[in-house]
């Protein structure tokens, strides 16, 4: 279910006028990041009480777009049912946003998974350590100027030979 | 010198005898990562019954196994588990590559998946497929009996051939679409 009036209307008057579109039912608002950590508590507080998921899309040679990195956070409202999406637009020369775990505890794994495939380093993270792939790992492979099959790192590995086991 | 055997007595090199003894009690080590693990599980389970070649014992740990058998791709973040676990086995071992993904990869041309275990520790069959039937697996495993029947010893010196020792392929980088990479720069980067 989109976001009613009552909650766009709430967002207007205590942010004033925020770049919002509407998409098959599904509601969404564009926020610099500045603001995010305040919008997010203030949403919490209306009744988004589930961070759905906290993802990240690389937008370089993207047609028409302006920003290179743009942050998605799904929020929901488990009594409405009420949905939004949260959208945050990041440039590589501050890779830097405000966590979001001082609200949701749910949190800390989506952000250590935007950092660990993306680089965007979030500001207050407890644990802000790669997730799934190894700790000595240097690239971001989610972004779009990193090759698909690596730059060798599948294969950085010693050679176990027949004698040596 | 003829010696008069009676009907019950066979005579045989112990080498072939200790052979004949490994081959028909082979423990197999399931190092099940993908959906080849669930073919595996239907090779040792009672439709196909890998106990009717005497390798129906899997063991969990490496320490009491003597084949490896690798079903499923294998991930940058995996491969050091993997050859700690081949290095935990006791000789003599052996290793099964099951499937196209621990072979070549498979689909997964990725950053993240190995091209093929034999890269990294030494494999002894490939198991074709996506993921095989057991039949072929258990193929696999009558010519891996067949193989040990063949070369094995009990002194153990045929792991020190040169032919075992060699990696089974050079540590090429598959060619990216649309330039090539220095190999050694895979190896040492």
């Amino acid at each position: 279910m989109p976001a009613t009036p009552q909650t766009l209307d709430a967002l207007k008057a205590r942010f004033g006028e925020l770049p919002t579109s509407e998409f098959r039912g599904d509601t969404r608002v564009v926020v610099g990041k500045e603001r995010l950590l305040e919008l997010m508590g203030f949403l919490k507080s209306a009744g988004f009480d589930l961070l759905v998921d906290v993802t990240c899309v690389d937008y370089l040679n993207y047609r028409g777009a302006t920003d290179r990195f743009g942050l998605v956070y799904l929020l929901a409202n488990t009594i409405t049912s009420e949905r939004l999406t949260v959208r945050c637009y990041v440039n590589e020369s501050g890779l830097r946003v405000p966590s979001l775990v001082p609200l949701w505890s749910g949190a800390n794994w989506l952000e250590r998974e935007v950092y660990d495939m993306f680089g965007v380093a979030f500001d207050g993270h407890p644990d802000l350590r790669r997730i799934l792939l190894p700790e000595e790992f240097t690239a971001f492979p989610l972004r779009k100027d990193y090759p698909l099959q690596g730059r060798g790192e599948r294969h950085n590995f010693p050679v176990l030979l027949r004698s040596q086991a | 010198m003829a010696v008069e055997l009676p009907d019950n007595v066979v005579v045989t090199k112990l080498d072939e005898l200790a052979s004949w003894c490994r081959k028909n009690s082979l423990w197999p080590m399931p190092f099940a990562t993908a959906c080849c693990g669930i073919e595996l599980m239907a090779t040792g389970a009672s439709r196909h019954d890998l106990a009717r070649f005497g390798a129906e014992v899997m063991r969990f740990s490496p320490r009491q196994c003597d084949l490896m058998i690798v079903a499923g791709r294998v991930v940058m973040k995996m491969l050091p588990v993997l050859q700690r676990i081949w290095q935990q086995m006791h000789e003599p071992k052996w290793c099964i590559s099951m499937g196209a993904c621990a072979s070549t990869g498979g689909v997964f041309d990725t950053y993240c998946v190995v091209q093929g275990i034999d890269r990294f520790i030494p494999v002894d069959m490939y198991v074709p497929g996506c993921p095989p039937r057991p039949e072929q697996l258990i193929q696999s495993i009558i010519d891996l009996q067949d193989m040990i029947q063949r070369e094995g010893t009990i002194s153990g010196q045929e792991f020190e051939t040169s032919e075992r020792n060699r990696p089974k392929r050079a540590l090429l980088e598959l060619p990216m679409y649309g330039e090539f990479r220095n190999p050694q720069s895979a190896i040492s980067h």
